[in-house]
This record gives structure tokens, C-alpha cells and sequence, in this order.
């Protein structure tokens, strides 16, 4: 089960990801994220605290996206990984490929 | 030793990471180790039902674990045209951004996290066994 919210704020976007992620569903990130590209925000921040799995389909779309989001000044910073989530990124080195902090709070900052 | 038969269809998954999530219970594991597995065997599994199996929901794999004090066997079958996991050469993570493709990860995960990985083929019945070991504990 996965379940994608988009909560506008005033200056940035929370695209919260509760659930799995896995090759039956990463589609939906993918359209989520396409949705907030069309809207024009420039500042992202995923609230993964709620995400229990993610497999290689999901990490690929966040791969997908990075050159996009460089190409169009696009900040991304994930937050609040549950630890055993966050190995996963660990293991393949993305977390020197996208920003990830532990609170919502440091994430915000990153992105100052 | 634990079996399951795995449909070809994603939506089966979520099935695959509760029956090794239940199999790997009691493994002295802790969650992260298990969440890894569990990880790697899927993305082996997804890759198969992705490619070999074309999504087809009326076929399927086999997937046979064995644990002893030593080690933890994965053991994959199917049949049909396989996928050999030691042949396929994965990308650079700079050329998975580069080029945009949303593949490759997944085999890059599995011999990260496992120990030893095997396979062979017969032309009719394809196997695949990922091992981990647990002397080191």
C-alpha cells in the first residue's frame, strides 16, 4: 500500500510518501512528482517518515528527476527516513546524490 | 525450509516481503539485515516478473529459502527464457541520472547486500541463489 499526498505551503511543497513503494506502484511517485514539476515549485521536501519500503523502482524515479531538477534550479531534500529505509539509499551512495536530513526543520534549512 | 509460488504480477510483491518478512523472523537478524534481504530477493524477483515473465500473471517462480546456522539460502527458479543476474552488467549510478533510466538499480542493490550469488540454466529451468552469510555474527 502506498498512499502520495501533495500539502502546498507557502514557499515549498511536502510530497509525504506513506506505504511501500515497489515495481507495482513507483508510477504513482512518478506522476506525483511530474504533477509538482507542472506546477512550477522550486522547493520539494519529501516527508518519508511514514515510508516503510522503498525498492529500486522508487529510488529510480528520484534518479529520473535529478538532472531536471538541477537543469531547473529545483531543490529536493528528504526528511525523516526510518533507518532501515535510509540504509537503503546508503547502500547505493544516493545520499551524496540528494540531500536527505532527519527533521522537517533541518530539511528546511538545507534548502535556505 | 519455506516455499512459496510466486504469480507473475507486481502486485504480488507485497506477498513476497510478508512471507519473508515471516520466514526471516527469528533469524537472530536485526530489522535492518531482514529489511535488506528482503529488499534484495524482491528486486530479483521484480526483475524477473518485469522481464522474463513479461508481467504474465499465469505464470510464476519458485522461491525456496533454507536457513541454518551458517547461511541463508534464497533459491529462485523459473522457466522460460532467464535472467542471468551474474551476466548482466549494471550501470554507474552517474549514468543512471545521466541517461534517466529508472532500471538498473535494483541488481546493484542485490550484490551489494548479498554474500554470493549463483545461477545457472539448463535452457528450460532457470536458478537463482543468493546467499548470505551468517558466520560473521
Amino acid at each position: 500500500m502506498l498512499k502520495i499526498e501533495n500539502i502546498d505551503q507557502e514557499d515549498h511543497v511536502i510530497l509525504q510518501l506513506s506505504g511501500e513503494i515497489d515495481a507495482s506502484n513507483s508510477v504513482d511517485l512518478d506522476a506525483a512528482i511530474q504533477d509538482i514539476l507542472e506546477k512550477g515549485t522550486k522547493r520539494i521536501l519529501v516527508d518519508g517518515s511514514q515510508l516503510e519500503y522503498i525498492s529500486s523502482a522508487g529510488l529510480g524515479v528520484f534518479m529520473s528527476y535529478l538532472e531536471e531538477f538541477q537543469e531547473k534550479d529545483i531543490q529536493i531534500v528528504i526528511f525523516g527516513l526510518l533507518e532501515k529505509v535510509h540504509q537503503v539509499f546508503v547502500i547505493l551512495g544516493l545520499d551524496k546524490l540528494i540531500t536527505i536530513k532527519s527533521t522537517e526543520q533541518d530539511a528546511l534549512e538545507a534548502m535556505l | 525450509m519455506n516455499d512459496l509460488k510466486l504469480y507473475c504480477d507486481t502486485h504480488q510483491l507485497a506477498n513476497l516481503r510478508d512471507f519473508l518478512s515471516n520466514t526471516l523472523q527469528g533469524t537472530g537478524l536485526n530489522e535492518i539485515e531482514i529489511h535488506q534481504l528482503i529488499l534484495a530477493v524482491e528486486e530479483v524477483c521484480a526483475n524477473m516478473i518485469i522481464h522474463s515473465h513479461s508481467c504474465d500473471p499465469e505464470t510464476y517462480i519458485n522461491l525456496k529459502t533454507q536457513i541454518s546456522d551458517e547461511e541463508i539460502i534464497f533459491e529462485i527458479t523459473d522457466m522460460g527464457k532467464g535472467f542471468n543476474i551474474l551476466e548482466y552488467q549494471e550501470p554507474e549510478i552517474a549514468e543512471v541520472v545521466k541517461t534517466k533510466r529508472k532500471g538498473g538499480l535494483g541488481i546493484m542493490l542485490v550484490k551489494k547486500i548479498m554474500d554470493k550469488i549463483e545461477f545457472e540454466s539448463n535452457g528450460l529451468k532457470n536458478t537463482c541463489r543468493l546467499i548470505k552469510d551468517l558466520k560473521s555474527k
